[in-house]
């Protein structure tokens, strides 16, 4: 791997099984992230997007290609729904992985109500998921990601589960506390719009089996937030650049 | 604080549920008016379906002679007990089969059946079987039991949120971590709705035993 490289796929191949048939999701897929990069994977639906994130996340086994991860740097990984316990409060739902990972330490503990209380959930920490609204469970999720320390962030699709205008605030949001403590980010989404405004750089993949079609750097001066970025005068071209590159499968 | 609005659309509730409850007490009262008025004017037989008075005769009686009490709390005592004990071999054999997805589909044939017989129609063979004895209720209530709570249990094991267990494997949960911090809690509500079946076939268990001591009792008072 390069010096500054953290994460780098060489010619990643994925065939799915099934009794009536096999898929062949991905095919020959390479690519690397640097240190403290936002990367954002667009494609038609069903090409394999969450297919390499869940490869990524051991969720699933890849059928061939290499992952290189550098050394102790460590993935972590959210989803679209935010899948809060219902029978656990905020902070024990951001506690999980910590549970689980036997690393209940008293300053990891302190480090996740750090994290809550920055980032505005500190009177929440007792309360049960059903009392917070959307944007906020998507926070909590995020935090209970971020609780286990991750170098890498994995979203797939994180904001989709949300109505329009939340999406907006929320997707604003965990840009903010992502830049904050500094993680870098694998982002899948089928939203070009929030891929260019939350992106360093846009993959765009063909349709299934999916490989690289094209990569996009996007930039924007003066960079800010996503809602800013959406309002740049780059912003337009680039969303015209990509719209083209996709293959719609209507 | 509560508008005037609030106010009264919670007297409405409250109005509603003492109604619901009167005529739910009005209806057993007419049922065992009528029924002893049939019995009254001879149109049903009364030495196979008895009558109010007669019932309430033998349940004094029973009471003077001290029997009734003791036989129903011992067979409530027991039979609630074996269902109780039912609920926790189900919920053992259920997670055997969430564990080992093989054996869920070797029994699975198996369970379908036992689950589409009618279970109070069990007790008769039952009987046949291990003779009518406290012991052919309270092996009734343990089968009864173990095979309703599997059913539940395993269905809400298997329903569990895929994408929860996807968090799960993601935080590189170990299967007993997958199992007690996510498929059993959230399968609750399937074991309490288990537990409640079984608590309530537990009383249905109940009725022959008792039925059978009131029904011999006026008999052997008859002669
Ligand atoms: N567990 C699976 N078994 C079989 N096929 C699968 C499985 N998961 C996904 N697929 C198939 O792989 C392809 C890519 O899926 P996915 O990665 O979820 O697409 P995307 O996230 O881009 O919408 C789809 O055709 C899908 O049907
Ligand atoms: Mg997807």
């Amino acid at each position: 791997m390069k010096n500054n490289e953290i994460l780098s796929i060489k010619n990643l191949r994925k065939i799915y099984h099934t009794e009536t048939s096999e898929t062949v999701a991905v095919d020959d897929f390479s690519f690397s992230l640097s240190n403290g990069e936002f990367i954002a994977i667009v494609g038609p639906s069903g090409c394999g997007k969450s297919t390499i994130l869940s490869i990524l996340a051991n969720l699933e086994n890849k059928s061939s290609g290499s992952i290189k991860i550098k050394e102790n740097y460590k993935l972590g990984y959210m989803l679209q729904s935010d899948s809060l316990f219902e029978w656990r409060n905020i902070l024990d739902n951001c506690l999980l992985g910590l549970e689980i990972n036997k690393n209940l330490s008293k300053e990891n503990i302190n480090y996740v109500l750090g994290l809550l209380k920055t980032y505005g959930l500190k009177d929440f920490i007792n309360s049960h998921p059903s009392n917070l609204s959307g944007g906020m469970r998507q926070r909590v999720s995020l935090i209970r990601t971020l609780a286990t320390k991750p170098d890498i962030l994995l979203l797939d699709e994180p904001f989709s589960a949300l109505d329009y205008q939340t999406r907006l605030a929320v997707s604003d949001d965990v840009y903010r506390i992502i830049k904050k403590e500094k993680k870098s980010v694998i982002m899948v989404t089928h939203d070009l719009a929030e891929a260019i405004s939350m992106a360093d750089k846009v993959i765009v993949l063909s349709k299934r089996p999916c490989s690289i079609k094209k990569i996009i750097p996007i930039k924007i001066e003066n960079k800010s937030t996503p809602i800013e970025n959406r309002k740049s005068k780059e912003f337009s071209k680039y969303y015209e650049e990509i719209w083209k590159e996709i293959d719609l499968n209507v | 604080m509560c508008s005037n609005e609030h106010i009264s659309y919670l007297k409405k509730i409250r109005f509603n549920k003492i109604l619901i409850k009167l005529i739910q007490i009005s209806i057993f009262i007419i049922f065992l008016i009528v029924w002893q008025l049939l019995a009254d004017f001879k149109v049903i037989n009364t030495f196979v379906s008895s009558s109010p008075k007669e019932v309430f005769k033998t349940i004094i009686e029973l009471h003077k002679t001290n029997n009734l009490y003791n036989h129903i709390f011992i067979t409530l005592y027991e039979t609630v007990l074996s269902f109780l004990i039912g609920t926790l071999i189900g919920i053992f054999l259920a997670t055997i089969l969430w564990w080992n997805k093989f054996i869920a589909k070797v029994v699975d044939p198996y369970l379908t059946i036992l689950n589409s017989l009618p279970k109070v129609a069990l007790g008769p063979i039952i009987i046949i079987w291990v003779g009518a004895k406290m012991n052919s209720i309270i092996l009734m209530a343990l089968f009864i039991s173990t095979i309703i709570t599997i059913m539940n249990v395993y269905q809400g094991f298997i329903e569990t949120d895929i994408n929860k267990i996807k968090l799960m494997k993601s935080f590189n949960a170990k299967p007993y971590q997958m199992f007690f911090k996510l498929v059993l809690p959230s399968s609750f509500p399937n074991i309490i709705s288990a537990l409640k079946i079984n608590l309530s076939m537990s009383l249905v268990g109940l009725l022959p035993p008792v039925g059978e001591k009131i029904f011999f009792n006026k008999c052997y008072s008859r002669y």
